[in-house]
């Protein structure tokens, strides 16, 4: 069995304010095989965006941020690259979407050129040309009418859900190994992503990419991953197939979590009023779910 | 109050500001007993004691007739303080009002407000207080009428976009349909939301008026001898650089000393009250 | 239409509107002052027939609109009237001392933007280290003295203490250059004189450089503060999440968005050099369209007030509209945005 695409073990993260130092990760594992698409899920503020960017390595730049704990991509310790080496995955065999389509993209440089320097992270030669034929295809692919017209247009000209697309089309353009997905759609209204979502799962399955999926909610988690870890102020605190979680929630704030009401306003996050005690009990983990030991 | 404490604090170009301009004021204020020769603000001549370069007890050496530089600055100060205090207190109220009623009434109204706004502004800002200076007299009263004809309509623009802007906002929209009358929706409901941009402008410009006074009277169109004034003392300076520098030197730093603190008050309170640029 | 045509149509004709405004306005200060501008301009020995005639040949005895109107049809026809100053019509005059006064604006302006961006770029990009630090105090000393102050010490340091640059004037007296454009610059080429034009720079260098200190902080400080807002923004993050160089992030992702807020207020600036340029033009006795107004200005020279007034708020209009145009034109969401309004 091949190492897994992606595996963290006891990642800690905090950071140094002015008000003394603010732990945001307690000790995260995961672990994402290949082909596999599995969720991150928990309120805003658990911790899990931070977790996708500390894979990319977005999050290393900042100066009082303290990071331990392993990432390993591919059987690869990330630490122990270099930094150029590190900063050659991102784009090429891993890759991210956001949150909001339209503002992702760069306002004041139309569609093709955007795609012709995502194109140059794998081939730095490509011609103007030769990008914008596969930025065509590629287009096609995720089911864009007219890709020349979309390619000649800026983000504000097309709708948040063509955007959305493009999006994933250059996620994927260079065929990554992971692809992390920030909260997609979330800016979009529920049928546009419902529609992406589908997309994005036909995508996935024709090109065996590993998903981490990042989400706050559960319906579309539901309908998407294959495993889901449930996130709490940091620490992981149920691990199981999608399936088993939905059918047999263990953890009270899993439970807690499925229970609750999604807010009106704020992208459908659920309302989670009290902070109980027992949402600190320790991590629950499913049969069949369970971390690997690592690479070396 | 606390947080514009710890802001100040925090950023030292914010804490050399207050400093700064805490410096000027208080000399302008007291003068009178700060300045070494007092009397030397007006028309006094000392051969025996003229162009000195600085040494002691001439801080800043003596000009050609003899008299003190650094009291002549402080009492320059002065005068250019309350320019830029009775030039403020005139253009702020009139501009704001303007721009107020032309952002919040629209229509004709709008129109004509910021056509005649526009006229003002079209001409680069020294050119028409320089007209208007060359034409009078050149007095005190006639340089804060000329500088304030010139700088209401940065505040008209000012108000005009942000009523603009505040005009589509949930609490306005609600005064209307309470049935608010329209003077006491622009004064009482826009206008506070207006106050921290006019704040931070005027604090700002208190520094620009002494600039553009400073400006005026270096090509002689301001107060006219033996009123100590910046500007002038420059202009008269400069015609003997580089030997007697400190003619020139002095005047000009110190006009850069008061501006650059407000400058530098401004962007602090800039940061204090959360101001767009 | 095409929609930048249509934008263009519209600037100049509300700037033809403000343009007759001004000169209502100049005009009217103009006749309105105290005084009798016949007298001030003939000087005190002269008679009172001579006094009169003048007053009649100015129509200084009729209602304020009808002066206006004998204005406007001399305007029509390019007479703003003798200049009492320089017994010349005041269209020769502009013509004569307008292009040094362009020149200098222009090569002030092209230091504003080629050096001020950069700065601003450079500090955003090492925010909060030694260097964002230094451009800031730079900046602001630049914008906090007029320019008359910079002129001095510049002049002060560069020309006296080291004498790296001439004093005063545009060109060394020993060189005649066919006067073409009126810029020096332009001139001294076409002539194929390298040495003048050589010259020419050399004395351009300082006075352009103190004519744009304000500016150059003006634009660093717009720059940068646009930029540290740009940088914070998602496309940003999604650029660096696909491993786009800092370096390429900073020139092309960050700063063309981050250009189009600054745009309006350096077009501001540059407009606003043309009041400077009075300033900087005494200091270095440069022979420009400023010194002449000032010149005016002092000898209530009422012809060449109005005329020079007017032609400098025309200069001042058409920068701002190229200045929107351009903006139009960098701004997609501009461009694009006319066809649904």
């Amino acid at each position: 069995m091949s190492a897994p695409t992606l595996r963290i073990a006891d990642l800690g993260l905090g950071f140094r304010t002015w008000a003394g130092p603010v732990e945001v990760l307690h000790g995260i594992s995961l672990h994402i095989n290949k082909g596999e698409r599995v969720a991150l899920v928990g309120e805003s503020g658990s911790g899990k965006s931070v977790t996708a960017r500390i894979v990319l390595g977005l999050l290393q730049e900042l100066k009082n941020a303290r990071i331990s704990g392993t990432v390993e991509f591919e059987g690869r310790d990330l630490d122990r690259l270099s930094a150029r080496e590190r900063h050659a995955l991102r784009g090429t065999r891993m890759s991210m979407i956001f949150q909001d389509p339209t503002s992702s993209l760069n306002p004041v440089y139309r569609i093709a050129p955007q795609f012709h320097e995502v194109l140059k992270r794998a081939d730095p030669a490509i011609s103007e040309a030769a990008a914008r034929d596969r930025a065509a295809a590629l287009l096609s692919a995720v089911a864009i009418p007219e890709p020349e017209r979309a390619l000649d247009s800026y983000s504000f000209q097309l709708s948040g859900g063509m955007n959305q697309r493009v999006m994933i089309a250059m996620a994927l353009a260079n065929e990554p190994s992971l692809l992390i997905a920030d909260e997609p759609g979330t800016a979009l209204d529920v049928t546009v992503q419902a529609q992406t979502l589908a997309l994005m799962r036909d995508m996935v399955e024709e090109h065996h990419t590993s998903v981490l999926f990042i989400s706050h909610n559960l319906g579309v988690v539901r309908e998407f991953a294959d495993r889901v870890y449930v996130i709490y102020k940091g620490r992981i605190v149920e691990h199981a197939t999608a399936e088993g979680l939905f059918a047999d929630p263990r953890h009270p704030y899993t439970r807690a979590l499925l229970a609750a009401v999604p807010r009106i306003t704020g992208g459908g996050i659920p309302e989670i009023e009290d902070v109980s005690e027992d949402y600190y009990q320790p991590l629950v983990v499913h049969e069949g779910c369970g971390e690997p030991e690592g690479a070396a | 109050m606390k947080r514009a404490a710890y802001i100040l604090v925090r950023n030292p170009l914010s804490l050399t500001g207050v400093i700064l301009i805490t410096l000027v004021v208080f000399g302008a204020l007291f003068a009178d007993f700060i300045a070494p020769f007092p009397e030397h603000r007006g028309a006094v001549v000392d051969f025996a004691n003229f162009n000195k370069p600085p040494e002691w007890p001439y801080l800043f050496g003596t000009d050609l007739v003899g008299r003190d530089l650094f009291s002549r600055i402080l009492y320059a100060y002065r005068i250019s303080l309350l320019l830029g205090v009775v030039v403020l207190a005139i253009a702020v109220p009139v501009g704001v009002t303007i721009g107020l009623v032309a952002g919040y009434i629209g229509g004709w109204t709008e129109y004509v407000l910021m056509r005649i706004t526009d006229v003002f502004l079209s001409i680069p800002p020294l050119v028409l207080a320089m007209s208007m200076m060359g034409l009078l007299e050149p007095t005190l009263t006639n340089g804060m009428l000329a500088v304030t004809a010139m700088w209401w309509p940065w505040y008209t623009r000012l108000v005009y976009n942000l009523t603009r802007s505040e005009k589509e906002e949930g609490y306005v929209l609600a005064a209307e349909v309470i049935g608010a009358s329209k003077p006491h929706i622009i004064f009482r409901e826009i206008l506070p939301n207006c106050v921290p941009s006019i704040v931070t402008k005027m604090t700002l410009d208190l520094g620009f008026v002494i600039l553009i006074a400073s400006s005026l009277s270096f090509l002689g169109l301001g107060v006219q001898p033996p009123t100590p004034d910046l500007g002038s003392m420059v202009a008269d300076g400069a015609k003997y650089l580089p030997d007697s520098w400190w003619l020139t030197v002095f005047p000009g730093l110190a006009i850069l000393v008061a501006v650059f603190g407000f400058n530098l008050l401004g962007d602090a309170l800039r940061d204090i009250l959360g101001v767009d640029q | 239409m095409p929609p930048v045509v249509r934008l263009l149509a519209k600037r100049l004709g509300t700037s033809l509107i403000v343009l007759v405004g001004v000169s209502m306005l100049i005009f009217t200060i103009a006749r309105v002052i105290p005084g009798d501008p016949a007298r001030i301009a003939l000087g005190p020995n002269a008679t009172a027939e001579q006094v009169e005639a003048l007053r009649e040949r100015l129509h200084l005895d009729e209602a304020l609109p009808i002066q206006y109107g004998y204005f406007l049809r001399d305007l029509s026809r390019g007479d703003l009237g003798i200049s009492l100053y320089t017994n010349r019509p005041v269209t020769a005059d502009i013509a004569q001392f307008l292009p040094a006064t362009l020149e200098l604006i222009v090569v002030a302006g092209l230091m504003m933007i080629l050096i001020g961006l950069p700065l601003g770029v450079i500090a955003a990009r090492y925010r909060g280290s030694w260097a964002d630090h230094a451009v800031r105090i730079f900046t602001l000393l630049g914008v906090s003295a007029p320019s008359f102050v910079w002129a001095v010490i510049l002049m002060l340091i560069f020309a006296f203490y080291l004498p790296l640059f001439p004093i005063a004037g545009r060109i060394a007296d020993s060189y005649a250059i066919a006067s073409v454009t009126g810029f020096l610059t332009i001139d001294t080429l076409i002539a194929g004189n390298l040495a003048a034009f050589g010259n020419a720079a050399w004395h351009i260098v300082l006075p352009a450089f103190a004519l744009s200190l304000s500016g150059i902080g003006q634009a660093a400080r717009l720059t940068r503060s646009n930029m540290v807002e740009t940088y914070d923004k998602p496309f940003i993050e999604m650029a660096r999440s696909y491993g786009f160089p800092e370096r390429r992030i900073a020139r092309r992702f960050a700063f063309r968005p981050s250009l189009i807020p600054s745009l309006t207020i350096i077009g501001l600036d540059f407009a606003a050099m043309l009041g400077n340029a009075f300033l900087v033009e005494a200091v270095f006795a440069w022979p420009g369209l400023s010194r002449y107004g000032v010149a005016v200005i002092l000898r209530k020279d009422l012809n060449a007030i109005v005329g020079t007034v007017l032609i400098i708020s025309a200069m001042f209009l058409l920068v701002n509209i190229i200045v929107d145009l351009l903006i139009a034109f960098i701004n997609p969401r501009i461009r694009y945005s006319q066809r649904a309004s």
